[in-house]
Order: structure tokens, then C-alpha cells, then sequence
């Protein structure tokens, strides 16, 4: 039987991908499905099994999951001891409490930094408007990790920062703020700031002006017009900021080795050090699952407010 | 057209001894070199609706705005009832104003966007319920009070909006163009719910429009504006039918406006001996100009005779070909090309069903009472 012609532009090729049930359209829409198998769902999976296997003197260093015994059977040998092993140990758990209140700290911090500025951006004229958003978008145009040895730079016992304030007379011996807590959040909240501003950017420059006339016609004064009418209508900005800046942030390694010294005890490091450091594979792999899952409420939560977002636009 | 009946009872911009309720005294709002606002004096009395008229960019909204607060006199001052408005901010004056896109909080309920401006002024939670919901019943809202706004039609978020700065009983209302986002129909029946509410609440309104047909319907005197400057302020029908200015007379309705020199003037009568005409034109009431002073006689549409047969005067009369008729049920116009090439608007009623004898490229004669023209010197 042969199947109908449905364009006239179809070509060879399409005419024979659509007698086997292939449509250009599907293919389109199947790329990024293709892509996340490939990069994500795979990667996931493998870590999966590995956080499941024993460790082993060998290259890799794990067990398989999987293996033909005599007699035609086949062993399955799950190894739940991997996640036991991450409570039974004080060190993963407050690793991880200290990782959510590191995101958390950073998240609050730049939500103060970032509002006032997203806020001056979307109130400001459209021309100097373009200008800032390009200021804020401007550090992405270098590499993260130079940025963070820029940090570095002006941190340090000699670094910039000190030596000005040592010429001016201000302090006589240079501060320590490389490798403290300090130094950490800095980083963090410069790196992730864009990522607050631009979301509330977005929402605030939506914002109907008029409002806050309105709002001090019935009688608030400027910074009530604010807290009754503009915070609440850039409530999904500020939820949308934050689980961009909040999510990342749990799991971040570069910035807290770089800047946190020996002593910044983030989730991120515990990984890298029992992935490289101790070869414990599988111990890595039920830590890198047990973030995701910690963080998907987070993500479910961030995609139900950025569908209400657009739910909500006229 | 004409003034709501009842409203104003007397015409206390006439009388001396009543005090004016908001007294604008030269005011001036400059916006760099522009001047939006130029030395406006107005007074405006208790239980008014003022209406601001004129096109777009004629300052209407500065001076809407400034009594608002929301924008600072560059000099001259504002009185509301006695008292100096001028570097008083919005949220401390008696004053509240309708938003032209109405400006309807998008998070709160109806109730809760009318219930504002109470809670803001912490009114007991009782009252501010008495009063909300008294105040929507008056406004016909009253099944639709846990609505959001986007839940809404036009007709109904322009009476939350009204309802919303009513109910703080201010001393003055302000409207910017109050019902422009709404339909034709809907709009004028809006207009008289409108008048109906201001007359049971007694309250002041100052009402901002470019819709002439608007300012007549509601208000108990229009001050048309251009340039910034307030150029007649007065009755609809004094607006009307006695304009002061060739602007006020183009500008309010439609009129024909014919350039003639003045050749006789005496106390009782005028003549006007008119080229653009091709005749004269004779007034009978006395006006102040120098003889031989070029003057202008408005004659509105409404108000010439189209004939058929020659009229037994010779002043206040033309003749000329039928060019165009444009028919709109209630009325008929017609653009008649006179001798001279003047082409002349005559409005008819269509008080018969069944068509008219005159129709296009036909000779007729235009005439018009020595009462209808009005003459202008400006």
C-alpha cells in the first residue's frame, strides 16, 4: 500500500521517513527530548547505578550491579550501605545543612542587593534602560573561574582592597578575608546577582506605574504604595530570582574551594573529594542523588511559579 | 445637549456672595520651555461638574493632575475649601481621582480595591465594611465583590473604579476621562448613571475629556481649553450657542464661519458685508468693534433653511448647488458649494420617512434667522 503524498514539497527522503511513521515536526520536537536522554537521563542513570554498587580495587572502582552466576541465574546485588553510610557519618549531613544555609544566606543576600537594582533598571529611561541590562549582563562575557580569581586578587593579605585601605591609613595590618566565610558569600553573590535582577527585572518592568498613583490617591505614602502594591505584584519576580540563585548555590564546588578556604564545608567539596580524593565512587554518586533529590521540590516549585507567570500575563 | 436638570439649582458662579469651593489662581505648570498649563484662574463650586474640554496636548490632564498632587504648580496656587493645596502631597488631600485606565489593583478583589483607601486611613473594620458594601450596591456591583479585576468587563472595572475613590467621601472628584474606554452605548448610559451618582452624593467633580458630546451630557459648565490656557469657560448651551472665539465655535460642535467686514453698527443691529457669502449678513444685536473691522458670523448647521424657492430677504441668504448629503437616520447633512465657493454645512432632521425632494447637484437657497449668526471679533 502506498502511502499518500501529503506536500508537494516533500522530498525523496521525507516521503520515505513519512511511509515509516517519521514527520518532520516530530523530528523537530524529538532533538531536545534526544538531547536530555543523551546528556541527562544517561549520566542519571549511571550515577544511579553506581551509588547502588560496592567499591572495588579496580578500574572503575565499583561492582557491577549486574552479573551471570553459575548455574544461569543472575545476580542482582543492590547496595543500600552508600546511603546508610551518608547518616551514619555527621560529616554529609552537615555538609548539607551547611550547603542550604549557605544557598539560603546568598539567596537573601542578593534579593537585597538585587531589588533595588532591578527596580531602578525598570524605572529608569528606556534608553539608559538597554544600558544597564547591558552592565548587568556584561560580566558573563568572561569566563566564571577568572572572575573568581579576580576575587582572589582583591581579597588577598596583599591584595588590593588592603593595600588601599593600608595607604589610607584605615587599618595597619591587612585584613583576613581570603578564605573566610566572607570572602565565600562575596563570591557567590556576585556571581549569582545577575541571576536575581534579571527575573525581577522582567516582572517589575511589566509593572502598571499608574498603580502607585493610585495606591497614594487612597492615601499611602510612597513607601506603602510599595509594600502594598509593588511587592506583592513582583511576588513571582522575587520567587523566580531566588530558585535561580537558591538552587545552584547548594551545589556549588568552584567558589567555596577557591574562596572559602580549607574550612567551607559545602556539599559540592564533599563530592569532589570523595569522587577524586578517595576514589569512593559510589559514596559520591549517593550524594550527587541525594541533592537532586533534595532539589527537585525546589525546581517543581520554581516551573509551577514560572507557569503561573505566564499564566497571569494578559 | 443642555444642562442636567436640577443639578446646579442656581448658578453660583453668578453670584458674588457664594464662595468658590476649589479656587486655581495663575496657575502655571512649565515642562522645560513648554508651558502645559499658562496662568489658569478657575473657580469651581460645591456640587459641580466641571468639565475640562479640548484636544490632546491642550494641558487638561497637568491641570487635572495638579490638583491631584500628583504634579507641582510652577507657580499659582490651588484652594480647596479654604484650604492651600500647594505642597500638599496626593495621600494628605481631600481629593481622589479616577484613572483613565482606571488603575485597578490586579491582586486584591473588588472589595478589597475599594476597602483601600479606608484601611489606609485605618476607618473601623466595621464601618469600612458598611461602607464598601453600601458603596458597591450604589455602583450595582454588589454580586461581584470577591471578583478579581481581570474577571471583570470595562463597564464594570470603570464602576469599581469609581467606586474606589468615592467611597472615601472626598471633598472634590477627579475623572480623567472617565468613560473613554468604554463602548458608544454603553458609554452614554453610563454618562447618566454618572450624573445620577453625583446628584445623591453631592460631591464635587472635576471631569478631564476630548469628548465633546461627554462634557455636554455631564456637566454643569465646560472650560474649553487650548494652548494651556482656559479660553471660555461656561454653560454647554452658553458655550454653544455663545462662543467667544472662532476656536471655541470650530471646536464645540460644527459650524460655518463666514470672514465679512463689518458695515453697519448700531445698537440694535449689525451688518456684514461678506465676499466668502457672496451677500450680507445682518444680527440683530449691537456688538463693540471698529467700523470696517473684519469680523467673522459663525451660523451652526442646524439652524440654516435649505429651500427650494428664492427667501423674500436679501441678507442671510445664499444660493448655491447641493455637492454631497450624507444620511444618518435621526439627521441628514448636507455640503451645499455656494457662488462664491464657500462650501456651506446644513444639517436637516429627517422628520418624514420618505426621501427628501432635494437631492445631489440641485440649486437651492440657503437662509438663516437675524438671530442665529453669532459674531465673533476674534
Amino acid at each position: 500500500m502506498r502511502a499518500p503524498a501529503r506536500e508537494g514539497s516533500a522530498t525523496g527522503l521525507g516521503k520515505r521517513l513519512a511511509r515509516v511513521g517519521v514527520s518532520g515536526r516530530g523530528l523537530v520536537v524529538a532533538l531536545p527530548y534526544l538531547w536530555l536522554v543523551l546528556f541527562f537521563v544517561a549520566p542519571f542513570v549511571i550515577v544511579l547505578k553506581i551509588s547502588f554498587s560496592d567499591v572495588d580495587l579496580a578500574i572503575p572502582p565499583y561492582k557491577p550491579l549486574l552479573q551471570w552466576a553459575a548455574n544461569h541465574t543472575l545476580d542482582v546485588r543492590l547496595n543500600f550501605n552508600n546511603y546508610a553510610f551518608l547518616f551514619t557519618d555527621a560529616l554529609y549531613v552537615d555538609a548539607l545543612l551547611n550547603s542550604l544555609k549557605v544557598a539560603l544566606v546568598s539567596t537573601g543576600l542578593c534579593l537585597l542587593l538585587g531589588y533595588p537594582m532591578a527596580y531602578g533598571i525598570a524605572r529608569s529611561a528606556p534608553r539608559t534602560r538597554n544600558l544597564l541590562l547591558l552592565l548587568v549582563m556584561l560580566p558573563f562575557w568572561t569566563s566564571l573561574l577568572l572572575r573568581v580569581y579576580a576575587w582572589i586578587g582583591l581579597l588577598k593579605a596583599n591584595g588590593v582592597i588592603n593595600n588601599v585601605l593600608m595607604s589610607l591609613g584605615v587599618i595597619h595590618e591587612p585584613l583576613a578575608m581570603l578564605y573566610t566565610p566572607f570572602a565565600m558569600y562575596v563570591g557567590i553573590v556576585y556571581s549569582y546577582l545577575p541571576f536575581m535582577i534579571l527575573p525581577l527585572y522582567a516582572n517589575l518592568e511589566k509593572m502598571d506605574w499608574q498603580l502607585l498613583e493610585a495606591a497614594e490617591d487612597l492615601g499611602c505614602r510612597p513607601w506603602q504604595a510599595f509594600y502594598k502594591i509593588t511587592l506583592p505584584l513582583s511576588r513571582n519576580g522575587i520567587l523566580a530570582g531566588s530558585m535561580l540563585v537558591f538552587i545552584p548555590a547548594v551545589g556549588e564546588y568552584v567558589i567555596p574551594a577557591l574562596l572559602g578556604g580549607p574550612n567551607a564545608l559545602m556539599i559540592g567539596r564533599v563530592l569532589w573529594d570523595e569522587f577524586f580524593a578517595n576514589r569512593a565512587w559510589p559514596t559520591a554518586s549517593a550524594v550527587a542523588i541525594l541533592l537532586l533529590v533534595l532539589l527537585v521540590p525546589f525546581m517543581m516549585w520554581y516551573q509551577n511559579v514560572q507557569a503561573r507567570e505566564s499564566a497571569s500575563e494578559p | 445637549m443642555g444642562n442636567p436638570a436640577g443639578l446646579v439649582k442656581a448658578a453660583p458662579w453668578k453670584d458674588p456672595g457664594v464662595r468658590p469651593y476649589v479656587e486655581i489662581e495663575h496657575l502655571t505648570k512649565s515642562f522645560g520651555d513648554f508651558k502645559a498649563v499658562d496662568d489658569v484662574s478657575l473657580r469651581i463650586y460645591k456640587g459641580e461638574i466641571f468639565c475640562l474640554l479640548g484636544p490632546s496636548g491642550c494641558g487638561k490632564t497637568t491641570l487635572l493632575r495638579m490638583l491631584g498632587g500628583f504634579e507641582t504648580p510652577t507657580s499659582g496656587r490651588i484652594l480647596i475649601d479654604g484650604e492651600d493645596m500647594t505642597g500638599v502631597p496626593p495621600y494628605e488631600r481631600p481629593v481622589n481621582m479616577m484613572f483613565q485606565s482606571y488603575a485597578l489593583f490586579p491582586h486584591m478583589t473588588v472589595e478589597q480595591n475599594v476597602a483601600f483607601g479606608l484601611k489606609q486611613d485605618r476607618v473601623p473594620k466595621v464601618e469600612i465594611a458598611e461602607r464598601v458594601a453600601a458603596m458597591l450596591a450604589l455602583v450595582k456591583l454588589d454580586g461581584l465583590a470577591r471578583r478579581k479585576p481581570h474577571q471583570l468587563s470595562g463597564g464594570q472595572r470603570q464602576r469599581v473604579a469609581l467606586a474606589r475613590a468615592l467611597v472615601k467621601r472626598p471633598k472634590l472628584l477627579l475623572l480623567d476621562e472617565p468613560l473613554g474606554a468604554l463602548d458608544k452605548k454603553l458609554r452614554e448610559h453610563t454618562q447618566f448613571e454618572l450624573i445620577s451618582l453625583q446628584d445623591q452624593l453631592g460631591v464635587t467633580f472635576v471631569v478631564v475629556t476630548h469628548d465633546q458630546e461627554e462634557a455636554m451630557t455631564l456637566a454643569g459648565r465646560i472650560g474649553v481649553m487650548n494652548h494651556g490656557e482656559i479660553v471660555q469657560a461656561g454653560t454647554p448651551t452658553e458655550i454653544y450657542e455663545f462662543p467667544t472665539s472662532r476656536y471655541v465655535a470650530d471646536f464645540i460642535g460644527s459650524v460655518n464661519i463666514f470672514e465679512g467686514k463689518l458695515v453697519e453698527d448700531e445698537p440694535e443691529y449689525v451688518r456684514i458685508r461678506s465676499d466668502e457669502l457672496g451677500g450680507t449678513i445682518y444680527v440683530s444685536h449691537g456688538i463693540s468693534a471698529a467700523p470696517e473691522a473684519t469680523v467673522w458670523a459663525a451660523v451652526r448647521p442646524e439652524k440654516i433653511f435649505m429651500s427650494t424657492s428664492a427667501p423674500a430677504s436679501a441678507d442671510n441668504a445664499a444660493h448655491g448647488v447641493v455637492q454631497d448629503i450624507a444620511y444618518l437616520g435621526d439627521l441628514s447633512i448636507y455640503r451645499v458649494k455656494l457662488d462664491s465657493g464657500k462650501v456651506v454645512r446644513v444639517t436637516r432632521p429627517n422628520t418624514t420617512r420618505h426621501a427628501e425632494s432635494i437631492t445631489w447637484d440641485q440649486p437651492v437657497f440657503l437662509s438663516w434667522d437675524a438671530t442665529s449668526p453669532v459674531v465673533l471679533t476674534t
